[in-house]
């Protein structure tokens, strides 16, 4: 009794660590990219982000796992949208009624996170197929994977594009903000560079 | 005359300068997927601009029509990505009877199309920069749909290139995509301010 249960305490931190660093969402599987490019160009919209796409994320994976059973193979796609924009409709009134503001910033990319395919990946990989609590945890493990992505991208676009970082100066005053971070430019090139690196370091591992 | 000159403009806008792939980042999985080879990337191109002017007329009339200015507005979200779905699966059926040898070209694409940003992200714009006029949201989205086969036209081209290149081992496939399509972007930024 006592190994079975850390054998599955075991398999909950296996899957936390999958989703976090060595299927990480975005640096390894490449989902869910018009988010990472649009809204990385400060760290504050990057996390508003990344925490809706954790709500929903959780949510969907709790209700896909748990009609799991009654799902028609032919449906299910459809099924998975429908659940997923019940709760990005849900993420959308939220942030506009209590941030207005950055709801006005992140604009239509809040609805577009029913298109993520993270969300529809992770429905369709994990929640179909596995039980309530593993569902949860992969649904936190992902959605940390792709907050940290997204915060590790704005960070760097935000202090080399402002000198800021979460609104705070952090470079000397002599600094010259370079303009083009700020711009779709940036946030093409900064992931690619990342993506490189993120390859580079990994291959160094193994 | 005014009227034409409108959409003339509002067409070369969203191909050209507020290219949906180069300043809004959508549609951006396929655009890194199915650009490796030209002819795959065309036939991508030309499913996303078909679905994309079937979808965003349909929203927009739906919009119009039916949700605007009844509660039923808080439903818009799941109107729109059904809608979608439908006029996907509505296509596939509709290739699969009459052209089948289109339909054997687009392959796995269609069903992919669902999932595609720039698609639910064109009737979001429509419908956030409140086009009031039936003929120019179908302008529009014809246009997203042709600025989208241009960009993935482009890339693939270059991509085919770029196989001949000398590119960094942990540069290869996804990173030096995006590193191409940031030079690209920086390229169509020439564009802005053309118009207005």
């Amino acid at each position: 009794m006592a190994s079975n249960s850390q054998a599955t305490s075991r398999l909950y931190k296996e899957t936390l660590l999958t989703g976090l660093w060595r299927e990480n969402p975005v640096f390894r599987l490449l989902l869910g990219m018009c988010p990472t490019l649009a809204v990385t160009a400060a760290v504050k919209p990057a996390l508003t982000m990344g925490l809706s796409v954790i709500f929903v994320l959780l949510c969907s994976n709790i209700v896909v796992s748990l009609m799991r059973k009654l799902l028609k193979p032919h449906l299910r796609i459809l099924m998975f949208t429908l659940t997923i924009s019940t709760f990005v409709t849900i993420a959308d009134l939220f942030l506009k009624a209590f941030v207005p503001r950055m709801s006005e910033t992140l604009g239509p990319y809040v609805p577009l996170i029913i298109v993520n395919c993270i969300i529809i990946c992770r429905a369709e990989a994990c929640a179909s197929k596995n039980t309530l609590a593993v569902s949860v945890i992969d649904a936190l493990g992902m959605g940390a994977g792709f907050t940290l992505a997204l915060c590790v991208l704005a960070g760097i676009r935000e202090i080399l594009s402002t000198g800021a970082i979460w609104e705070v100066k952090v470079l000397p005053i002599g600094f010259v903000p370079w303009a083009a971070m700020s711009m779709p430019v940036g946030a093409f090139i900064t992931l690619g560079l990342l993506l490189g690196l993120v390859n580079l370091a990994s291959k160094k591992k193994t | 005359m005014d009227t034409i000159n409108i959409l003339l403009m509002g067409f070369i806008s969203i191909v050209i300068i507020n290219n949906l792939v180069f300043t809004k980042f959508l549609g951006i999985c396929p655009y890194l997927g199915v650009s490796g080879r030209i002819d795959m990337a065309f036939g991508m191109g030309l499913a996303v601009t078909f679905v994309v002017t079937l979808s965003g007329t349909l929203t927009w009339l739906i919009d119009h029509l039916i949700l605007l200015g009844t509660p039923l507005e808080v439903t818009r979200y799941v109107c729109f990505i059904l809608v979608i779905a439908g006029a996907v699966q509505l296509v596939e059926m509709y290739l699969r009877k009459f052209f089948p040898a289109l339909y054997e070209s687009f392959g796995i694409f269609l069903p992919l199309i669902t999932t595609n940003c720039a698609i639910l992200g064109l009737c979001l714009f429509i419908n956030l920069w409140g086009i009031d006029n039936l003929l120019e949201a179908v302008v529009l989205s014809f246009g997203a749909g042709i600025g989208f086969t241009m960009a993935i036209c482009i890339m693939a081209g270059i991509r085919e290139n770029l196989n001949l290149a000398d590119v960094p081992q942990c540069l290869k496939g996804a990173p030096i995509t995006l590193i191409t399509a940031g030079l690209l972007a920086l390229a169509f930024m020439g564009f802005a301010g053309m118009i207005r």
